[in-house]
């Protein structure tokens, strides 16, 4: 090995922020089922902390031996409105309570999968989920939900969107900062290894890590070094860069899965940007030549870094999943915040640059008096977007209770701090009031 | 078990000297090595061999950043097998 590469890696992790994101094991709680709600929470609690019992000492030692930090020990689970809805109760807070529980006895990040999948229509355990999830996220430090609205397949469902709304706003009634742990989707994949929107799907094994990789740093600096080149060379390097990033999540689920004796399952080729100094996707569309992110051209910038770093990190992993592109949240991203701070970023181009990125409008806060319409709208063009499309979107948003544009709304740590930003006053109440489903595309009908 | 060993900082007179003694007394192969003057900071990269179990990996992890404090230089020990998942194909 030449000292050059030695160098070169140690300063990918030493000033250019690489990591491991996340290590993620997904749980199936199926066989946790259960009409009593006790046995079933009990079920649960026994397995989980079975299931995950070494995994933050695994990801320790790890850490150690190679050297490559690990930020985040998670866990996903079964959809919990599926795995509850035998339940003889119509209050699903018990298990948000009892996912808190043996996430803090495992010194675990974050747990996911207090979820439901109504792309269609809803089952009775989703009603009572959806009821649920500002009373179980208030209740607990460590649980996020998901509910996933829309699909290419199924269309969007807008009795649920017009739902959600409210849900959201109910959240923010109680706790702005617990909507962080909220992410609505259309097209949800089922082995995300990230949060808010993780859960373990059904498709799944019964237990499985997942890995996120993250590494906006990295390349930023590599391109760095081709300033002023044509696009054909921007895309050649992201490539490359990608390549390297996403061997070391490959390398350490590996690892990990053979340490856990459990199956790897994917690994999820994000960028995920951290509010650290030179670790922000913002500056990477920078470096590619705008301005600020925002600028005329920031979508055409966006597109070629999530189509290249997808390109670069396929042929460096067996199995590639999650999300897997270039996430834009707000929050967590200091040059996006500088240039919503600035004003050269506005909701409508965030909106723009999800067609075609990995996610959606994430970690976007605005005004407390918001309406429930207006949010159900920005989720419908949202789902939209990814119905058509074929890709995932998402919105996980902030309404600031109390709070107007020019402020600013702080989360803490990893999570950052976001300015408000400004939202079409129009309403779309009787948009919204419509209920019903929105048609699969016709792109959908590919038998 | 292949380590990639790094010692990083001002140079001065028995760097090498002390990085080897402590590998020799850690039982450290020392299969490779290479130093130089970057910038002014001193930087030496070994490539060693851990051959038998006596000491855990924290272990010598912990003596070689007491040996780094002792004489004011960042030492740092990893497994080879990351680098070689980021470089090679």
């Amino acid at each position: 090995m030449e000292t050059r590469q030695i160098q070169e890696t140690l300063q990918m992790i030493d000033e250019e922020h690489l990591d491991i994101r996340t290590i993620t094991m997904g749980i199936s709680l199926f066989d946790c089922i259960d009409s009593n709600v006790d046995k079933a929470c009990q079920r649960i609690y026994d397995k989980i902390t079975t299931k995950a019992r070494d995994l933050v000492k695994v990801a320790q030692d790890i850490q150690m031996e190679y050297g490559v930090p690990i930020v985040n020990k998670r866990i996903s689970v079964t959809p919990i409105a599926m795995v509850a809805a035998a339940a003889d109760t119509d209050n699903y807070v018990a298990y948000a309570k009892v996912l808190d529980r043996a996430a803090s006895d495992l010194g675990i990040d974050i747990i996911g999968g207090f979820s439901a999948l109504v792309q269609k229509g809803y089952q009775s355990g989703d009603r009572k989920l959806i009821a649920s999830i500002p009373e179980a996220l208030s209740e607990t430090s460590k649980v996020c939900s998901s509910v996933n609205i829309g699909s290419t397949r199924a269309g969007i469902n807008m009795d649920a969107v017009a739902q959600m709304g409210t849900i959201v706003k109910d959240i923010a009634a109680i706790d702005p900062l617990k909507c962080m742990n909220l992410v609505i989707f259309a097209n949800a994949v089922e082995d995300n290894p990230f949060m808010a929107g993780a859960f373990h799907g059904v498709g799944e094994a019964d237990c499985a890590i997942n890995m996120g990789i993250s590494g906006p740093g990295v390349v930023k600096r590599a391109l760095e070094q081709v300033k002023g080149q044509p696009f054909d060379v921007v895309s050649e390097t992201i490539k490359k860069t990608a390549f390297k990033v996403t061997r070391v999540g490959q390398f350490v689920g590996n690892i990990a899965a053979k340490r856990l004796n459990v199956p790897f399952g994917i690994v999820d080729l994000s960028l995920a940007p951290t509010p650290a100094p030179g670790d922000s996707v913002a500056e990477i569309l920078e470096e590619i030549g705008l301005e600020s992110v925002g600028a005329p051209g920031t979508t055409a910038a966006l597109a070629l870094l999530n189509d290249a770093v997808k390109k670069g990190g396929i042929m460096a992993c067996e199995h590639v999943g999650g999300l897997s592109g270039a996430f834009i949240p707000v929050s967590e991203d200091q040059g996006m915040i500088k240039a919503v701070q600035a004003g050269k970023l506005s909701l409508e181009k965030l909106e723009a640059m999800t067609a075609v990125c990995s996610v959606g409008l994430d970690m976007v806060a605005v005004p407390g008096d918001t309406t429930a319409a207006t949010i159900s709208g920005l989720l419908a063009d949202e789902a939209a977007i990814g119905m058509i499309n074929n890709k995932t979107t998402a919105i996980r948003i902030i309404p600031a209770t109390g709070q107007s544009v020019g402020e600013d709304i702080n989360f803490g740590g990893l999570f950052g701090h976001a300015p408000i930003m400004a939202v079409n006053q129009s309403q779309p109440t009787d948009f919204v009031a419509r209920g019903g489903r929105i048609p699969a595309p016709v792109h959908s009908f590919k038998n | 078990m292949k380590v990639i060993i790094t010692v990083i900082g001002n140079d001065k007179v028995g760097i090498v000297a002390a990085v080897s003694q402590k590998l020799a007394d850690l039982n450290i192969n020392i299969i490779d090595m290479s130093q130089t003057l970057m910038q002014g900071n001193f930087t030496m990269m070994l490539v060693g061999e851990i051959s038998n179990q006596q000491n855990s990996f924290a272990a010598i992890q912990e003596q070689l950043t007491q040996l780094g404090t002792q004489i004011d230089v960042t030492i740092r020990i990893q497994r080879q097998e990351l680098f070689d998942a980021i470089q090679k194909l």
